[in-house]
């Protein structure tokens, strides 16, 4: 055994990359239940990968049989069912781990430097789940895969000029058609995949080399052991992540396992009521809402008025809204990373982002007369639909969050930041 | 972590606002009493299904043979619910065209399938109940469930003819306790001068079964259309026990491992 490791070393730096990599890559001992998030991330990107590769094997991307192709996995296929609602399950547990990933930047300021780049290969990563999300749920081509992706498409045919002919540039037909599956399939079979995983290699690359961040938001490569160089608040990844992540795949498997087996359809927010409908273009479905981790953006677009005679304006907003992260280590101007030093200007911001963020999700799944009407008699407001004005104002919320982020981070009252990382 | 309690007590009682009432008429919709376990429920509503649905509706993606899932083996399946020629392993069609039952009843009649995974069973009980006597219809059918429905009563000789019956209340709470003590599928939607009608079915002419036959035997159809939605249900759900029970089993592993690794980290 060790003579062709020996071989192989020689030839490919197998043992090197082993080590540099995994065994000997110092990660902080401090990392906390926020940190299980990341690894889960690529258990779940596997996950995805394998089921769909199985799906792929009896899905048909073709207008006349896609829906019934599926119903074909959940019958006659041999644990076709289990495969298909773990890849169902896992579309929606991909969006929560990656959301609590990124939340997690945002307590711990991740993203500061020198971790600016990590966050932006991370930034993209997310863009290219959103889109192959959105790619996916056309396939089993039922009423909200179809209309959901006419109303997707549609955004781009608000933009002056081009708008119309990009549309049907995207389609490849003027309305969603056998034409629009097939491509789509491409994108969510091999496109995507490819490029997400060329963009979740850079992020780990580019971890790697910077270093992990930790919950106090402080270089552990400050303080190094003089005879070793390795630093002193660091553990190998291996064993001691590897176990310890092992444990949250473990936990992560369990509330995975209730989903699937027991609520596969999620309490209709993972697979819609209305999606065991087939596909009919001459019938749009009431409610048509996005599935819920596209809710927040959703309800910004909607809450967003036309002017000027176009739409486009709230088109913008969405984009901007997704885009905006990119900014985040340019915006940050705290004297630390952490929100356990931070000031109360800071904590208070990003409560008041979690909540727009979790309300405009809430507004999104739901249509805009869910909390009906200001009172006619009232003045500029009356008449108007409630969960409409609620959601202009936590769309500005959303946006202050970053605009107004370079002012308060600077002048927030932090705390001193310890030497080293503490733990108990 | 303070912080972190303050952002999730927020989110909570955000998410737990109310939605206020939408107008239009509300209708009480008692759930269906079904049971995915009972296999003779189920074969009974097999044979409702076949005799009744079978005859304008289809399913299309639900093979006869996977009715021995249900207890059936393939004899009785050949000889008591294959009513047509259709081989056991052929799926449930029907010899009526998709063009002629647009022309008789103005839309092509749904297949059911998954019908019971796209509105419930609770929706398919009440609606499967709630027909009623409407001469303005074409069919001569409406439904208290699905106003306007395409669809004529094909139970009805079942259940025999029913009327809808429109009482007038002062107020919405008065509607709404009324409706309440009717005990059964009622309808409440705004008349005029502010005044509230609460719609409720009474029996016109009795059908071959009672009342409560009849609910009986629309709940044992329920709960077959929910399994044909979802054939492999039972097996999920037994097969979904087990692996919590393997995964508590590896939890234990895995915690113990990651403590012993952990002891030397100071």
């Amino acid at each position: 055994m060790s003579k062709l490791l020996g071989w192989i070393d020689d030839r490919f730096p197998l043992t090197a990359l082993w080590k540099s990599q995994v065994s000997e890559y110092y990660a902080p001992k401090n990392f906390n239940f926020w940190y299980y998030f990341g690894s889960l991330a690529l258990f779940v990107l596997v996950l995805q990968i394998i089921t769909g590769i199985f799906l792929t094997m009896n899905y048909k991307p073709d207008a006349s049989r896609a829906f019934e192709s599926v119903e074909y996995i959940m019958r006659d296929v041999d644990w076709g069912w289990l495969i298909r609602y773990m890849h169902s399950t896992g579309a929606s547990m991909f969006f929560i781990v990656v959301y609590l990933h990124m939340f997690r930047g945002l307590l711990y300021g991740s993203y500061r430097k020198p971790r600016e780049l990590l966050w932006v290969f991370g930034c993209l990563i997310y863009l290219c789940l959103m889109a192959e999300a959105f790619f996916g749920y056309l396939l089993p081509w039922g009423q909200m895969s179809y209309w959901g992706a006419q109303v997707i498409v549609n955004l781009f045919s608000s933009i002056p000029l081009i708008g119309n002919d990009l549309a049907i540039w995207i389609r490849g037909d003027y309305t969603i058609s056998d034409i629009t599956l097939n491509r789509f399939f491409a994108f969510h079979v091999i496109a995507l995949p490819l490029v997400l995983l060329g963009l979740v290699a850079a992020h780990l690359v580019a971890l790697h080399e910077v270093g992990s961040n930790n919950p106090d938001g402080v270089e552990i490569k400050k303080f190094k052991d003089p005879s070793t160089g390795h630093p002193l608040d660091g553990i190998p990844f291996h064993p001691y992540y590897t176990v310890k992540d092992l444990l949250g795949v473990v936990v992560f498997l369990v509330v995975f396992t209730i989903i699937v087996f027991f609520l596969p359809e999620g309490g209709g927010y993972f697979l819609e009521a209305n999606n065991f409908v087939p596909a009919n273009p001459l019938q749009t479905p009431v409610p048509l809402t996005p599935v819920w981790y596209f809710t927040p953006y959703y309800a910004m677009l909607r809450a967003v008025p036309s002017a000027m005679g176009t739409q486009v304006w709230g088109v913008i907003i969405m984009g901007a809204s997704v885009l905006i992260f990119f900014a985040l280590p340019w915006l940050d101007r705290g004297k630390v990373k952490s929100i356990r030093y931070r000031g109360p200007l800071f904590k208070a911001w990003l409560a008041l982002f979690v909540v727009c963020f979790a309300i405009l999700g809430y507004l999104g799944v739901h249509e805009v007369t869910v909390w009906s009407q200001f009172p006619d008699q009232w003045p500029i407001l009356g008449g108007a639909d409630r969960a409409t004005v609620v959601a202009r104002f936590l769309t500005i919320g959303y946006f202050l969050f970053f605009i107004l982020m370079p002012w308060y981070t600077a002048r927030d009252r932090t705390l001193p930041e310890p030497e080293r990382v503490t733990f108990k | 972590m303070k912080a972190i309690a303050c952002l999730v007590a927020v989110m909570l009682a955000a998410a737990s606002v109310p939605a206020l009432a939408e107008s239009g008429p509300e209708t009480l919709m008692p759930p269906a009493p079904v049971n995915r376990l009972d296999n003779e429920s189920l074969q009974r509503g097999a044979h409702t299904f076949v005799n009744y649905c079978l005859t304008c509706h289809t399913a299309h993606f639900m093979r006869y043979n996977r009715l021995t899932d249900i207890g059936l083996t393939e004899h009785e399946i050949k000889d008591d619910l294959i009513l047509t020629d259709a081989k056991i392993g052929d799926t449930m069609t029907v010899a009526m065209s998709a063009a002629d039952a647009k022309e008789w009843f103005g839309a092509t009649p749904p297949d059911l399938s998954v019908e019971a995974r796209v509105r419930g069973t609770d929706w398919l009980y009440d609606y499967l109940n709630g027909f009623y006597r409407d001469p303005k219809s074409a069919t001569g059918w409406n439904n208290i469930v699905f106003h306007n429905v395409g669809m004529p009563h094909a139970l009805a000789q079942l259940q025999g003819t029913r009327k809808i019956v429109e009482t007038e209340y002062e107020d919405h709470e008065k509607a709404e306790a009324a409706a309440i003590a009717a005990k059964g599928l009622a309808s409440i939607a705004p008349a005029a001068g502010g005044k509230w009608t609460v719609a409720t079915l009474e029996t016109e002419t009795p059908g071959t079964l009672t009342e409560v036959q009849y609910e009986a035997t629309v709940a044992d159809l329920v709960n077959y259309m929910d399994f044909m939605a979802e054939p492999a249900k039972n097996q999920r759900i037994r097969l979904g026990m087990m692996v919590l029970l393997f995964l508590g089993v590896l939890f234990v592993f895995a915690f113990l491992l990651k403590r012993e690794y952990w002891r030397d980290v100071h």
